[in-house]
């Protein structure tokens, strides 16, 4: 038993126990708040989110079983949109009727939105880039 | 085909297994080519694992209910994941701390140039109301997004589609974009991804930096917030 606190094992039900439990409280949390505020947009989620937050500012920072598990859901994010992505061709139909406009405003816009937002950040940063990582 | 062999794709067809199969042998058949082929941009692993299963569904005649009924599981880990921005988000504290005024200026710049060129570009091309309803809130994640493109008047499951191919065009153009102006910021680099493009674009600053990462699940989740936020003072002075 004493070998468990010799090296430090990777545990990974009790990592997912822990997001888990942290979506969970989130989604009580705005679901108790939308019984007040009804129109309440607030995703379940990023309550969980914010509550993972306060309990790592706690405990002072995650433990090696929640740093291996969270960096190995985090590494391959795209994964858990394919589903979503797929879902696209089901408004193949709808999409192609505007195909043209909706296509270039998409991505003239998006390219608008990334030199905007990355302009006005580097304009308002105190110049300490976080280069290399 | 024989008999036997339809009969039991009858039965592997309707099996979620199946599909949740499938979506990781695409995913991982997706990401051996971009590393075969240098992992350029264009390559990205979203747009190839989909378009992969899509020429899959079409060949099998299988629709989008009985491939989800499969990959539900994949997409459900989704909420978990958000809940483990958080660790990326502490670990770069210092960063957050030091950037907030950068963050908040840049986040109302970049929400304001989504929404409303968006709709400019496409009402100058003669988009109806409801089409432009569902173009505003395209680079906020989906779920919020749908949510908002209702109460404007516009299609939820159109603004769904938008939101998922803006995630996928600024995944593929933010890091060509941004090595071309010579950029090093990985901070401003991810959270204009995270602000174009949602938890499309954080999935892929996760790929290029950890600081990027943490930038754009910020970048995703205050955008959302915000335009939440605009929408709502739109419809009260404006509708």
């Amino acid at each position: 038993m004493g070998k468990d606190q010799a090296t430090p094992t990777i545990n990974i039900p009790a990592a997912l126990t822990g997001l888990l439990a942290c979506q969970l409280a989130g989604e009580v949390v705005v679901g108790t708040l939308r019984l007040y505020f009804p129109g309440l947009g607030f995703p379940g989620p990023v309550a969980g989110m914010a509550l993972l937050f306060a309990w790592l500012a706690w405990r002072g920072g995650p433990g090696a079983s929640m740093d291996a598990t969270t960096d190995a859901i985090l590494r391959n994010l795209s994964l858990l949109f394919v589903p979503a992505a797929v879902g696209v061709m089901q408004y193949g139909d709808i999409l192609s009727r505007y195909g043209f406009p909706l296509l270039l405003a998409l991505v003239v816009s998006t390219l608008l939105t990334l030199l905007v937002t990355v302009g006005v950040f580097l304009l308002f940063s105190r110049g300490d880039g976080e280069s290399g990582s | 085909m024989n008999e036997p062999v339809s009969t039991l794709w009858v039965y592997l067809s309707a099996s979620p297994l199946t599909w949740l199969t499938v979506t990781l042998l695409a995913y991982g058949a997706a990401d051996r080519l971009a590393a075969r082929l240098g992992r350029p941009p264009v390559a990205n692993t979203v747009l190839v694992s989909a378009m992969l299963i899509m020429a899959l569904l079409l060949a099998t005649g299988t629709d989008y209910g009985t491939y989800f009924a499969g990959a539900q599981f994949v997409h459900f880990l989704l909420g978990p994941a958000t809940v483990a921005l958080a660790v990326p988000l502490w670990r770069n504290l210092a960063a957050v701390r030091r950037n907030l005024l950068a963050m908040a200026a840049a986040l109302v710049a970049g929400s304001l140039t989504a929404a409303i060129s968006a709709v400019a570009i496409a009402w100058a091309f003669g988009a109806p109301a409801d089409v432009l309803a569902s173009l505003a809130p395209k680079s906020v994640t989906a779920p919020i997004a749908m949510e908002l493109a209702k109460s404007l008047g516009g299609l939820p499951a159109l603004a769904a589609g938008l939101v998922i191919l803006t995630g996928i065009t600024g995944a593929i153009v933010v890091t060509p974009l941004m090595n071309l102006l010579g950029i090093r910021n990985y901070a401003a680099r991810g959270f204009a991804a995270g602000v174009a493009s949602h938890g499309i674009g954080t999935a892929r600053a996760f790929q290029v930096s950890d600081t990027a990462g943490a930038f754009a699940g910020i970048a995703m989740g205050l955008n959302g917030a915000l335009t939440s936020l605009l929408v709502l003072l739109w419809l009260v002075f404006a509708g």
